[in-house]
């Protein structure tokens, strides 16, 4: 086991309000097998829980370059990231979706796939104002690039989707889009900010099964934050509950959601699931 | 019977979003199903046949509008695709004008070659692009637009008082001063001198054709879609691997390379400069062709650069004005009523009503018929119908306008009816004082009506001509 990320000491406060205190995490990476034939990076699911205003998002966002941490440390590989921007933490293989969605409404659904590809194609200006042969081949592995990771969602985004400008999806839709649109990144780190949001039950039990996929299919490691005990459940690895920005439990599902301090941050939960 | 199934629920989806409804929709569906290339060849050979069919002096309104189209072009990368507010852009215009004035008059001692100063006068723009996208780094919005506009006023301020610069000698005066700069001389490609109207509207065409379709490829590229994400949403581009500040740059530079270039153009074409070319007037007409054509679609813009350029030329002569005038108003009645019924109506009560007020009003005051129409065909064609007024022409007029408003204001609120019976006494005043007062003069009608096509032509397409409907984020 190594880690492919690693938080230690990680503290943000807003104007006095303390959103992330000293916090710890590591999110582990194994490489799968011995074998060299099945060198499948493996990952895992954590999931982080905690009530409204926990400071996942913000988590999130230190992850992603868009705050710079008031102290503590962010590793990659062993790397630090600190203080890069999110466009080069990108390149480094950590994709993110976001809480309040964030897709390019005004481009097509198949566009908004392929515009996450920019960091890992080298077409320049004067060879794509000339189509060079280069370009267009490049172009198509770009294309192909975005019809595979569409795919990943079955029937939902393809076809005559494709070209449907992203405004006209639905919002579980929309959801699926930014996700397939985050994979286009090449990322080893996937990021989901509840995935399930605005889902209805089947369409939340179709998330959950998906994420499982991106773990087992495609070996992300995945940090994602849910509200649905339910998918926390089914697809979680680890669970890592935070409360005021302090990491409160940490541990299997069983563990964590049966832990005193949690019930105790989540209240109206705990009293729910004992019905 | 077969179950629909999801197939072909998929497969007719074209059927079921038909784009278009209502009586045109025949006439734009055959025109979409033209092959592309044969649009091409038609607007090209339209575009290449213009000089050859029209009177000298008509060229020229060719040149305004290609120059138009190219300038347009350039912002709209800049506004259309990456999303920045650049209100600097004209100032790329002068710059490129200015320099090649300099370098191809008595400003200076040596006389540049036209082949050595087109690229580096391209390539100073678009390094001073390159400049101004500096503050876009951090600013955006509304702040940008603010700052890039004073960067456009700075420009003609600079140019107009560049010999009371500090640093400057006196006796270097490069800029002319509120005079400008006389006797530009023209292009010369290795011997081959555009010195007429119709040789600088072919160079324009031939520049715009290799224009249009290098910006066609950059936009169907990733740098295009790259520019279009950061318009959309800055920071989930930033976070799918976008370097947005490049990509903020990139196109700051193209725009301002091509504004440069048509400068150049521009400033052998009138042989000669003046620092209010490149005021803040001529900022607002580009704009006005980008977003009457549809920010972001490159034949949209165009376009709007055709309209945006020609209507004006077409309402300096009365009789076409006139032919405007009246086919605005019939557009206007489609518009506002839609099916034909009451349309039919409309036009069957407004014939009536003018015969009526015409016996009624020459009955009580002979006067109100006395006058003499205008010497145009359509004029001429109405004169037995509508008053022309013998006296008191102005003050009749000038109350029939304000009730004209009232009743375009009014016509809003209306409907069924009522709205038809406010229709036809608006649309009769309108005429009145369309043949009684705005035919007979010319210069404001100009700007009046130019006004009102660009109200009436928004208000049917907001998001312009040939654009997308853009949502915001929802
Ligand atoms: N940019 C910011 N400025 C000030 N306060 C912020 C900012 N971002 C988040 N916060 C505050 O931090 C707290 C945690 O927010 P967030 O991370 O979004 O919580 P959640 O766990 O629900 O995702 C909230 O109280 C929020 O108001
Ligand atoms: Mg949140």
């Amino acid at each position: 086991m190594s880690a492919i990320l690693e938080l230690s000491g990680l503290s943000k406060s807003f104007g006095g309000l303390t959103v992330i205190e000293n916090l710890d995490l590591a999110v582990e990476s194994t490489q799968g097998g011995q074998v060299s034939d099945v060198a499948i990076k493996q990952g895992e699911i954590l999931s982080v829980i905690g009530p409204n205003g926990a400071g996942k998002t913000t988590l999130f966002n230190l992850i992603s370059g868009i705050y710079r941490p008031d102290s503590g440390e962010i590793r990659m590989d062993g790397r630090s990231i600190v203080g890069r921007s999110p466009e080069e933490i990108a390149n480094l293989g950590i994709a993110r979706t976001f809480q309040t969605l964030r897709i390019f409404l005004n481009m097509t659904v198949k566009e908004n796939v392929m515009a996450a590809a920019y960091g890992n194609t080298k077409t320049g200006l004067w060879q794509s104002i000339f189509r060079t042969p280069a370009s267009r081949r490049e172009e198509r592995e770009i294309s192909e690039l975005a019809e595979s990771k569409l795919a990943f969602f079955g029937e939902r985004l393809m076809g005559y989707r494709w070209d449907q400008p992203a405004y006209s999806l639905s919002y579980a839709n929309r959801r699926r889009l930014e996700i397939a649109r985050a994979m286009a990144t090449n990322p080893r780190l996937l990021m989901l900010d509840e995935p399930a949001a605005g889902m209805n039950p089947a369409e939340t039990h179709e998330i959950t099964e998906l994420i499982g996929r991106l773990r087992d299919e495609v070996g992300y490691s995945i940090l994602v934050i849910e509200h649905d005990m339910h998918v926390v459940e089914g697809i979680s690895d680890r669970v890592i509950a935070l409360d005021h920005g302090v990491k409160i439990a940490e541990g299997s599902f069983a563990d964590v959601a049966t832990d005193p301090q949690v019930i105790e941050a989540y209240l109206g939960y705990g009293a729910a699931s004992k019905k | 019977m077969s179950q629909i199934g999801v197939d072909q629920w998929v497969e007719q989806s074209d059927e079921r979003r038909d784009r278009y409804s209502g009586w045109t929709a025949p006439a734009r569906r055959a025109f979409d199903k033209l092959p592309t290339g044969w649009k091409l060849v038609g607007v090209l050979g339209a575009a290449a046949a213009f000089p050859l069919l029209v009177p000298q002096g008509e060229i020229r309104i060719g040149i305004t509008v290609l120059l138009l189209a190219m300038l347009a072009l350039g912002l709209n990368v800049v506004v259309g695709w990456a999303g920045l507010l650049d209100l600097g852009f004209v100032a790329f215009y002068g710059f490129g004008a200015y320099f090649y004035a300099i370098v191809a008059s008595d400003q200076l001692p040596a006389h540049w070659p036209t082949w050595v100063a087109i690229p580096i006068i391209v390539a100073a723009a678009a390094l001073l692009g390159a400049l101004l996208s500096l503050p876009s780094r951090r600013l955006v919005g509304d702040y940008l637009a603010i700052m890039t506009l004073f960067f456009a006023q700075i420009f003609v301020e600079l140019v107009r008082n560049f010999e009371r610069l500090p640093f400057v000698s006196e006796d270097l005066d490069l800029t002319g001063g509120p005079n400008g700069i006389p006797g530009v001389e023209a292009w010369d490609l290795f011997g081959f001198q555009i010195n007429s109207f119709k040789r600088h509207y072919y160079l324009l065409l031939i520049l715009l054709v290799v224009l249009i379709a290098g910006l066609h490829n950059l936009n169907a590229s990733r740098t295009g879609r790259a520019w279009r994400a950061l318009r959309e949403d800055t920071l989930a581009a930033e976070h799918m691997t976008t370097p947005v500040n490049k990509l903020k740059l990139l196109a700051f530079v193209v725009g301002a390379a091509i504004a440069g270039l048509a400068g150049s153009i521009f400033a052998a074409v009138q042989v000669g400069v003046f620092p209010n070319n490149f005021a803040l007037p001529f900022l607002i007409t580009i704009y006005a062709a980008v977003i009457l054509g549809g920010s972001g679609s490159i034949a949209g813009v165009v376009l709007g650069a055709v309209a945006i350029g020609y209507i004006p030329e077409l309402l300096r002569d009365p009789g076409k004005a006139g032919w405007l005038f009246y086919i605005g108003l019939a557009v206007m009645l489609v518009v506002t009523m839609k099916r034909w019924q009451p349309i039919a109506a409309v036009t069957i009560g407004l014939v009536v009503f003018g015969f009526v007020v015409r016996f009624v009003s020459s009955a009580i005051w002979d006067e109100s018929i006395m006058g003499t129409a205008n010497d145009t065909f359509i004029s001429r064609f109405v004169d037995g119908w509508v008053l022309i007024l013998g006296e008191q022409q102005d003050l009749i007029t000038n109350y029939a306008f304000v009730v004209a408003i009232a009743g375009v204001l009014s016509v809003v609120v209306t409907r069924g009816w009522l709205r038809i019976a406010t229709l036809i006494p608006t649309i009769y005043l309108a005429i009145l004082v369309w043949e009684n007062k705005l035919a007979l003069q010319p210069s404001i009608t100009r700007q009046l009506l130019f006004g009102a096509v660009l109200v009436v032509m928004m208000a049917i397409r907001p998001q312009g001509l040939l654009g997308t409907r853009r949502v915001e984020i929802t």
